[in-house]
Order: structure tokens, then sequence, then C-alpha cells
């Protein structure tokens, strides 16, 4: 049994992702995914979904939805201030809908992205293995492109399920502290910056610039100077990756970023703290801490630690 | 390179060397199908290797990949040779009278320079299915425009410096386009995806705009 979610009002960029596209980098296939993959992971717990489901992935203005059947649905990650007929819907929980219901999203008061996640996971039809989006190349979720109004998801009915054991507040807390701080490894190309470059990096604020998006977040402050003008070879680049342009500008590679890119890279931000990036808002200010690489590794694994389900759930 | 990638390098080769090393490289650790491993970007004269941090420590994975290296065969598969249709009439080639007067040749004598070269894919990054081909004859060789187009038509051919390359599909781009190709570079629907592989040995084949008509794929 299949029901459908009507788009009323799509928001300001509201596409499909689950946790990516691996495998196809060789051809030039951005590996994608979920800007916040924790909190999507954790809604989808939450909603008694694999942590991998398809979800919507909500941008500073979430949409409207209208549900044709009953559903269960979970928000996750930055709060937008949602509302099912008028009553307030709590964020990391199950809330179950009716045939009918409208859910309306507002703007995010804090944070960036919001995860909408229903029970069972959106039924999208896989491209290279992968339900997410990636609106460069036009590949996944609905036509490769945000959704619009009046397209028509599909669901599974819901399963006559009880709904899934609540989430631990303060483990979450300690999944999601408030921070501005990004950490950091070195990078490819770190050793060719000048040493005021790279302290800099680390030591002054940077802002947020409005035109960041899934590809990459662009950064203003101090400029710093980068090596290897126009002599670096173009090569494969990680995500997380600070690229410095010709103009001195950090760029930092997000997830839809391209394969492979030809400007030195400064640093990486760590991958326990990928999620964070998704959650910058335009013109906030961002610092960077740098960390060794075994501290990186380490601070994935007690992450890693706090998602497994009988720490997580109550 | 971070903390959930490696990058394997060779150089002071020459291109094609170097290329040879990276494709070899690519193949082996591909065909060991290692568990953990999320994504490899081959490129000019590197392999990255982006895996799971929570699958690997970067010590261990560096040995697994020696022995994946150590186990492989002499080298990458054999070549592909493709052929890759080109319109360059005007309309197609926007960019083509720039780049001939930069080489101090006619347009024509530039088209010929170019479709009687061997190009060889370095690797594919960028989008879906773009190459990036060694073998530019060096006098066309063009720096990208100072400011890219809003649009570059998909399939259009592209120089930037000493490189070429296909763009799959409508996108930005700073290339300077010297002809358009009717075939499809980048299909997930079709098999093999890509068009073009790295590795393949490419010639171009200029074209009428008529052929191109009936060789579209658009």
């Amino acid at each position: 049994m299949v029901t459908t979610v009507e788009v009323l009002a799509p928001g300001m960029q509201t596409t499909v992702q689950d946790l990516g596209r691996p495998g196809y980098g060789h051809l030039g296939v951005s590996a994608c995914g979920a800007a916040d993959g924790l909190a999507l992971r954790v809604g989808n717990l939450l909603a008694g979904n694999c942590e991998g489901a398809a979800a919507l992935e909500m941008t500073l203005l979430g949409g409207r939805f209208r549900f044709h059947g009953a559903a269960r649905c979970v928000l996750a990650g930055a709060d937008f201030d949602c509302k099912l007929d008028g009553i307030p819907v709590k964020l990391w929980a199950p809330t179950d809908i009716r045939a009918g219901q409208t859910l309306a999203f507002g703007g995010a008061g804090t944070g960036a992205r919001c995860y909408l996640c229903l029970g069972g996971g959106l039924l999208i039809e896989p491209v290279l293995g992968s339900c997410s989006t990636h609106i460069p190349s036009g590949i996944g979720g609905i036509d490769g492109r945000p959704l619009v109004k009046g397209d028509l998801l599909s669901i599974p009915a819901p399963a006559d399920s009880p709904p899934p054991r609540p989430i631990r507040r303060a483990v979450l807390e300690k999944l999601r502290p408030a921070s501005d701080i990004l950490r950091v490894t070195a990078a490819a190309q770190t050793a060719s910056f000048a040493d005021e470059s790279v302290s800099n990096l680390h030591s002054l604020p940077w802002t947020v610039q409005s035109d960041s998006s899934r590809m990459g977040v662009r950064l203003a402050g101090v400029a710093l100077t980068a090596p290897l003008r126009g002599s670096m070879t173009t090569e494969g680049a990680p995500l997380g990756a600070i690229q410095v342009t010709p103009s001195g500008e950090p760029v930092i590679l997000f997830v839809d970023h391209q394969t492979t890119g030809g400007y030195p890279k400064i640093a990486c931000v760590i991958a326990a703290d990928h999620w964070r990036i998704a959650q910058l808002r335009p013109r906030q200010t961002v610092r960077f801490d740098h960390v060794p690489f075994a501290e990186a590794r380490r601070l994935l694994l007690e992450r890693e630690a706090l998602l497994r389900p009988e720490v997580l759930f109550g | 390179m971070s903390d959930s990638a490696l990058r394997a390098r060779f150089h002071g080769l020459p291109p094609i060397e170097a290329q040879t090393k990276v494709a070899g490289l690519f193949e082996a650790i591909s065909a060991a199908k290692i568990a953990g491993l999320k994504n490899l970007h081959p490129a000019f004269t590197t392999l990255l290797v982006v895996y799971n941090p929570l699958a690997w420590t970067p010590v261990a994975l560096v040995q697994r990949l020696e022995e994946a290296r150590k186990r492989a065969g002499s080298g990458p598969a054999p070549r592909e040779r493709v052929t890759v249709p080109v319109c360059v009439a005007a309309g197609f080639a926007p960019d083509l009278g720039e780049v001939a007067a930069g080489a101090g040749l006619t347009v024509e004598r530039a088209v010929e320079r170019f479709s009687s070269s061997v190009f060889h894919v370095a690797f594919l990054g960028f989008a879906p299915g773009f190459p990036y081909l060694l073998g530019l004859p060096p006098e066309l060789a063009t720096p990208r425009l100072a400011r890219p187009r809003t649009h570059v038509r998909t399939g259009s051919v592209g120089i930037a410096g000493e490189q070429t390359g296909i763009y799959p599909a409508g996108t930005p781009g700073g290339w300077r386009i010297i002809g358009r190709t009717p075939l499809r570079l980048f299909d997930p629907k079709r098999v093999p995806m890509s068009l073009l592989l790295p590795g393949d040995e490419v010639r171009f084949e200029v074209i009428d705009e008529r052929r191109y008509e009936e060789l579209s794929q658009w």
C-alpha cells in the first residue's frame, strides 16, 4: 500500500536526499547525499527506518505538504517552526499524521537545514544506487531537481507498528553541541601555504557568504595568499577540503562538490564535523580549530558510539 | 589528505606515463574490491582514495592498498579507441577563431591540427562523464576565458591551457569552445554509463551541421 504527499509549496530549496552516491567518483559523479547526514540518520532511526532512507532536505525556508493518507514523520536538524494543521510539531520525535492534514514549515531560527523523515522512507527510484538529488548534474530525486509545487511523493502506508522509543535528550545534546567552531586537519597542499595564511585561517573569524550552496561554502575574511598560482595539477578533492581561490578566498567543498579541483587545499574539515557545515547560516561567523589526524578519528569513533541504538534511545 | 582520504602521487613523470601509473593503481584497487572504500578519484598524476574512517586506520589501509597493487597484473586494461565526431561550424565553436589566431594559424589549419591529433583520456572529473584529455598540439593551448560563460552547450569541446575536455551537460564553464559533438557522453541508464574511460584513445572527426543533426543523441 502506497500513499502520497503533495507539495503545496516547495520552500527555498527542498530536495530528496539519502546518504549519497559513493562508488562512481572515477566517472566524475559527485558522492552527494544529505548535507547534515547526522540529522538524517537520527531522524530516520526515530521514524523506525534504516538510517539511510530517503527523506526531504529543506534549506533555510521550508515547504508545505499535504498528506493524502496517514503517515508518521520525524523532523530532524534545524528548527523550522513546523506546524501540523496549526499545531506546533516537536523536533526529534515521531508525529503521527492523519489523511488530509497539512505540514507547514517556516524559516530556520538557528541552523540552516531540516529533514522531513517519513516512516518507511520516500519511494524514489534510485540512480546509481542512491535517491539523492544532485542538482548540478540533474541526477536522482525527482528528475534531478529541487521539489516544485504540485510534485507528488510516494510513501508506504504506515505499518501498524508502535512508535519507536524516544531519543535520550542528553545524548542528542552530546551529538550536536552548539558551536561556531569547525575542526580541521591538514590537507594536501597545507605545507605549500605561507605560515601566515595557515595561522590566519586558524586564528581569525570567517563569515559565511550568502552565495554558498551544497557544492561549496564560500567564506569571507582576510585574504589568504594562495600558493602554486596556476601551477597546481588538478586532482581529486575530498569532502570538507578548504580550497583557496586565486583571489585568496577559502571555499569549503561540500556534499555536491566536483570530484576534482585545481585550487590548493589549506585544510580539511573533519568527518565528525561535516554536519555542522550543513547548519551554517549566511553571514554567520565560523572559526577553525586544528586537530591531528588521530584526534579526528577519535572524535568520529566517539560520535558513532553515541549513535548505537542502546545509547541513543531511552 | 583529510581524515577520510589518502592520496597516491606519481610526479616527475611525462604526462602519459603518469596517467598509465595512476590508471594501473586505480584498476588494481578496483579489482581488489576492498570493503570500506567510498570513492576512487584518478587524476593527472594522483589517485585519491576516499574511505570510511570507521573501517580503516590510514596505516592499515596503506598496507592493504600496497598489497592490492602488488597482486595486480601488468597495468590497466587495453585502451579503447574512440572517434568523437565534432562540428566546428559557426555557432558550434564560439572560441575557435581566437584559438586559431593565438596559434598564428587559419581556422582551417587549426581544425586540421586538432583533428589529426591523438588524445588520451587522463581521467573523468568536474561533472559526470567529463573527460580531461591529454594530447592537444601545444600551439593550440589557450588559457581559460577571463569570465566564464554562464551556460556552455551540452557536447561542447573545450580547451583550457593544454587540456581538452568535453561538456557532458550544459553547465557554466570557462573553457574555450572550439566545437560540439552530437554524442551523449554520460547516461546513468546506459552500459557503460560513460562514453569515455580513463586511458581511452580519442580522435576527433570533423562533421558538418547536417551530420551533427543525424547523429544527435540529445
